[in-house]
């Protein structure tokens, strides 16, 4: 340690203001931590609502202030709680993990590279989504408040509405300009930066899924901008461009010029939003075949087929976006067309899927965390998947649109779905970040919790919506005779939540304890075969002491005939 | 299946044909979860570490991948041309002629569902958002000729069995979702724009039940506790209801329920 | 550490970095106006009726506007080609025009803005007003942003012409794509929103 006035410039370049992709990257995979910590706290403060309806907070109650009078949760505040958790999750919790994370530390290592091909790109990148964060969540502490309109902030709601809609939308043009960055970079270097030998057909799934993934920020992410531009000016400016005429809010006219349609702002937000669910899956699609390739100890079943299944993904997931509106009144023709080509993507995610499940017949699995994790996810995505189906033929929304049966099925996809693979990765590319390894028994206790608690959580979510229960019911649906034998449910649900919350802090003080005193772990732990174990762990800046060359695809395990079950692609030979 | 689900009862023509999808996908969820679940756990057990040290490349040949795939493929698309496409196409195109319909406007507003009925003369009354007042939500102009026997209700929708029931949805400020949970209808009710549905009520609401008209959409913060009743009853008990309703509006918020929660 | 390919081109891609970056950009950029103007087009289609824009906006002032931008274009193709040709002082001074030529286009739009804010036409006025300001309001901004790059590349970050010529002279390039598109744009919105 030097002394402070000569270490200051260092630590400010080598830490917060550094260009190392490995820098950013933990940036981003520690922020977005944070924030899903975040996002689940504010699930857990409205679980006990939904639980005890009308009865004052415990523990934070007190700090909630006019937010929630006696600690009792306000309408109000309840709307904030889903409308923030959703935002959080999904713009400022997962995808920063998956992709700023997870992307940006191991493509320039899983492709042979030294870093990002627009370094300076990448740390405006990442500022630029802590600035959005940020903005985002100092809305809860502003007059007004969270934005009450849900993640979909849907107009003329989301206009008339006071609190901080603003903030919401001020902060989704920062997210979108990191994203912007962040997806130029990415497709750069894997385009431009990949190591000698190292194909296009010789690359990893993981960096297949982030390539398709980055193109979908690409392209998905502009028309949300400009539907973000459009609400601002409705909102600051007093145009109409999602205002009809003739509003009557609370009694009174509204003197707007009208003309506007609320349709626009749908089309717009699901153009993007729907891409932004494949964002959400892709990547972890990737860690978990990664994982899975490494725990089996044979290669992935059709990496082509995979690889192809991704791509169509990626292009299929443009033309789905209406099937979140089936309900808003639309007629056959348009309605034919979003049911096939919702049905039609879900032909390659069956196909991923079916890969991966045959990619366990003849392996020799190790249970390993990561691998705990891995594995798991397969159901859990499954179900979440299959339970899609339903939604994508219109009349069958007709009794489940918006009601519970909606929520179970995206979370069982992003939760024990998404989350349980980038659990997997923090697990398997702990040791290549830190060079020491993260306790197994812990590890092992963290994975049967939280895998215990979120089928108790999503599971009777489907029997609640099924019953007809509607989502974002601030009393869960008390008031509705149809839901009298499921509201009993939400009971469990929040106690099962509750103690999830319990088994992260396993994980929060493994993560924190095996960084500073885990057990040390040798250069390729895993005895992996892909270019980022080439390089030491944790990797120097520059990441390779020479630059690797890849001789061979990315899953070289158990070659018939060779020594070894594992022959890096960096190996000329046969080991 | 259906009794699995737990759906709640089918009280119009077509909640048997949207109950049957959702049944006929889930009988495809639950088939493909257990034939999944069983090779996954199978795996688990027969190809770990110990009881298979060494692994083996390939095993199942690529057949048996497209023909599972394939399978699920033709199963969904079967669903989605023969039921799914059709059933939606007779809900939104094939309208019943208006003749010999229940014609009823709803209009949603934060966080009350507004009926209209055009009354006799079966048309109805202008309407004026200047005219908006406490006591006339609606805004209905009472000097209009055809809106002299206009009945209008708060929460409160009835029609008669035996015919089909046409409501023409509309909103005053949000988007609220209109929706009939018994009778499998759902339709957001959006501002600026008139949306018909239609269904054809086959059960009558049991004496002691209520039924309710949901709100699925969010809609601020009263969305939780925007509700209404509806009644599905015989052509003289319609009748009743409307001598009853009519002319001047109730202003009361619908019967009270016990039970209710005491936050509203 | 130095990242390779951000001068010579990948041989297998035939690219270098900054084209494939700006490229990938530009075809954001395409997503975002062309949500913008789909916006329009909906409005417009679903209006009952919508005033025409040759009789409220100053279709001369947006003539002139027009050539103005086009011009710079041209002139800013000439720098790219003046550089590539190692003609260091034309180069910049083509740069500069176009830069002048940029400005005097900032300079017509304020005006025009500043009419019809006189004449009390708000983007609240109407959704025609309010497309109007949208439109002409973001693509003034990617005006801006293409005149501070233009600015640092003809002052603070000229001195790389003499340590990195080649990569200068990409830039410029990729600068360039960008004030095309940018020009393109402004095409589409004066057709779309003055004359249509
Ligand atoms: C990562 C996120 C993600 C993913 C991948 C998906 C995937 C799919 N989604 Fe989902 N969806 C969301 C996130 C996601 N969704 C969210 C967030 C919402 C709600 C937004 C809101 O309103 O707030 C939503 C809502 C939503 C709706 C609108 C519902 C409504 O509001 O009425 C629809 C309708 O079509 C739909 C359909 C689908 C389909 C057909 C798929 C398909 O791609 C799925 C394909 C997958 C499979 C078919 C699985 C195959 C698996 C096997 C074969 C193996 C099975 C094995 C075992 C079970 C052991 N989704
Ligand atoms: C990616 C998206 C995502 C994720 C992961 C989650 C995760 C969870 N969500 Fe949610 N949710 C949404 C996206 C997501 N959600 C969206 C979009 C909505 C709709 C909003 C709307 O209506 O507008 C919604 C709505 C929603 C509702 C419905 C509210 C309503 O309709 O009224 C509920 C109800 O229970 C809920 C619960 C949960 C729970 C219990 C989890 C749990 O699974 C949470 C699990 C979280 C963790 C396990 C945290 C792990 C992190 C750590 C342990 C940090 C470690 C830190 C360090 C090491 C530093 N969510
Ligand atoms: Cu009205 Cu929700
Ligand atoms: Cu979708």
């Amino acid at each position: 340690m030097k002394s402070g006035s000569e270490a200051r410039p260092a630590f400010w370049r080598s830490y917060v203001f550094s260009q190392d992709h490995k820098v950013v990257g933990l940036q981003y995979a520690l922020t977005a931590l944070v924030f899903l910590l975040i996002g689940f706290t504010l699930v857990m403060i409205m679980r006990w609502q939904l639980a005890h309806p009308g009865l004052p907070v415990p523990v934070v109650g007190p700090w909630l202030g006019a937010r929630a009078p006696q600690g009792i949760i306000l309408p109000e505040f309840y709307n904030a709680l889903t409308a923030m958790h959703g935002t959080i999750m999904v713009f400022l919790g997962i995808v920063p993990l998956a992709v700023g994370g997870f992307g940006n530390y191991l493509v320039p290592l899983q492709i042979g590279a030294a870093d990002m091909a627009f370094p300076k790109l990448n740390l405006a990148s990442y500022w630029w989504y802590l600035a959005g964060g940020v903005l985002m969540l100092a809305s809860f502490f502003l007059p007004g408040g969270a934005p009450q309109s849900g993640w979909t902030s849907y107009p003329p709601l989301a206009i008339v509405n006071q609190g901080g809609q603003t903030w919401w939308l001020v902060g989704m043009l920062c997210l979108i300009t990191s994203s912007l960055l962040g997806s130029v970079n990415f497709i750069t270097t894997i385009v431009q930066l990949r190591a000698p030998g190292l194909t296009f057909s010789r690359l990893p799934f993981f960096v297949w899924s982030q390539l398709v993934t980055s193109f979908l920020l690409l392209l998905a992410f502009p028309p949300l901008e400009g539907a973000a531009i459009f609400q601002l000016m409705d909102r600051l400016a007093g145009t109409s461009f999602f205002l009809p005429s003739g509003l009557v809010v609370s009694g009174r006219v509204l003197h707007n010029a009208g003309g506007g349609n609320p349709l626009l702002w749908q089309h717009l937000f699901w153009f993007l939003a729907h891409p932004e669910v494949y964002v959400l899956i892709l990547p972890a699609m990737g860690i978990v075949a990664e994982i899975i390739a490494v725990n089996t100890r044979k290669p992935l079943f059709g990496y082509r087929a995979l690889v192809h299944s991704s791509v169509a993904i990626g292009f299929m997931s443009l033309i789905v976006w209406a099937h979140h509106m089936f309900i808003t009144g639309m007629g056959t023709t348009m309605s034919s067309f979003f049911q096939t080509t919702t049905i039609l993507i879900s032909i390659p995610s069956v196909v991923i899927l079916t890969c991966l499940f045959l990619s366990l017949w003849g392996a020799s699995i190790r249970f390993t965390t990561p691998m705990l994790f891995a594995l798991a996810f397969l159901p859990m995505f499954g179900i979440g998947g299959l339970t899609g189906l339903p939604l994508g033929l219109a009349p069958a929304g007709l009794h489940l649109h918006d009601t519970y049966y909606v929520v179970a099925h995206f979370h069982y996809i992003v939760a024990p779905g998404t989350i349980f693979a980038l659990f997997a990765g923090v697990y398997h590319w702990f040791p290549k970040v830190t060079g020491r390894r993260m306790n197994g028994p812990l590890g092992w206790l963290h994975f049967a919790g939280t895998f215990v608690c979120m089928n108790l959580i999503f599971m009777p979510m489907f029997v609640q919506g099924l019953a007809g229960m509607n989502r974002r019911l601030y009393d869960g649906g008390l008031q509705y005779t149809l839901d009298r034998n499921v509201v009993g449910l939400h009971l469990l649900i929040s106690r099962a939540a509750w103690v999830m919350g319990i088994f992260q802090v396993l994980f929060i003080v493994n993560v924190f304890w095996s960084a500073w005193r885990g057990s040390r772990a040798e250069e390729n732990p895993w005895e992996a075969t892909t270019l980022e174990w080439a390089s030491a762990s944790p990797p120097a800046h520059g990441n390779f002491a020479s630059p690797p060359i890849a001789y061979r695809g990315p899953y070289d395990y158990s070659a018939p005939g060779a020594r070894l079950d594992f022959t890096p692609q960096f190996a000329r030979d046969e080991i | 299946m259906r009794a699995f689900l737990g759906l709640p009862i089918e009280a119009s023509r077509h909640a048997q044909a949207v109950d049957g999808l959702i049944v006929g996908v889930h009988w495809l969820i639950v088939v493909l979860a257990v034939g999944f679940g069983l090779f996954f756990l199978y795996c688990l057990a027969r190809f770990n570490r110990r009881a298979h040290p060494r692994a083996r490349r390939g095993g199942v040949p690529a057949a048996v991948a497209w023909i599972v795939v394939g399978g699920i493929a033709v199963v969904e698309l079967w669903e989605l041309f023969f039921t799914a496409i059709p059933l939606w196409a007779s809900r939104v195109s094939d309208f019943p002629a208006p003749a010999g319909a229940t014609i009823v406007r709803v209009v949603a507003e934060q966080f009350a569902w507004n009926v209209h009925y055009p009354g006799a003369d079966g048309k109805f009354g202008r309407t004026a958002t200047s005219l908006i007042s406490p006591e006339n939500p609606l805004g209905l102009d009472r000097s209009d000729p055809a809106a002299q026997d206009d009945v209008t209700t708060i929460n409160d929708l009835e029609f008669p069995l035996g015919r089909p029931v046409i409501v023409q949805l509309s909103s005053k400020d949000v988007i609220h979702s209109f929706s009939l949970p018994e009778m499998r209808v759902k339709q957001d009710a959006i501002p600026g724009m008139m949306i018909p549905v239609w269904f054809y009520p086959t059960v009558a609401t049991p004496n002691g039940v209520q039924w309710e008209i949901n709100c699925s959409q969010l809609c601020g913060l009263g969305h939780f506790r925007m509700r209404g009743f509806y009644r599905s009853v015989s052509a003289d008990e319609f009748a009743r209801f409307l001598r009853e309703q009519s002319p001047t509006p109730r202003a009361a918020i619908g019967p009270h329920v016990p039970g209710a929660p005491a936050i509203e | 550490m130095d990242v390779p390919y951000t001068i010579e081109p990948r041989t297998d891609t035939g690219l270098y970095n900054a084209q494939l970056g700006v490229w990938l950009f530009i075809a954001s950029e395409v997503m975002l106006f062309g949500a913008l103007f789909s916006g329009y087009a909906l409005l417009r289609t679903g209006a009952d009726a919508w005033p025409s824009g040759s009789r409220h906006l100053a279709v001369t002032l947006g003539g002139v506007n027009t050539f103005v931008l086009i011009a710079s274009s041209i002139v800013m193709a000439l720098a790219v080609r003046s550089l590539r040709h190692a003609q260091w002082r034309r180069g910049r001074r083509e740069l500069a025009i176009t830069w002048v030529l940029g400005l005097v286009f900032l300079v017509i739009k304020a005006y025009e803005y500043r009419e019809h804010v006189l004449a009390g036409e708000l983007p609240s006025t109407n959704n025609f007003f309010a497309i109007y300001y949208t439109l002409t309001g973001l693509h003034a901004l990617h005006v801006i942003g293409g005149l501070i790059v233009l600015a640092y590349l003809i002052g603070p970050g000229a001195s790389m012409r003499r340590t990195q010529p080649v990569r200068f002279t990409h830039r410029a390039a990729g600068l360039s794509i960008y004030w095309q598109f940018v020009d393109i744009v402004w095409i589409l919105v004066f057709l779309t929103v003055y004359l249509l």
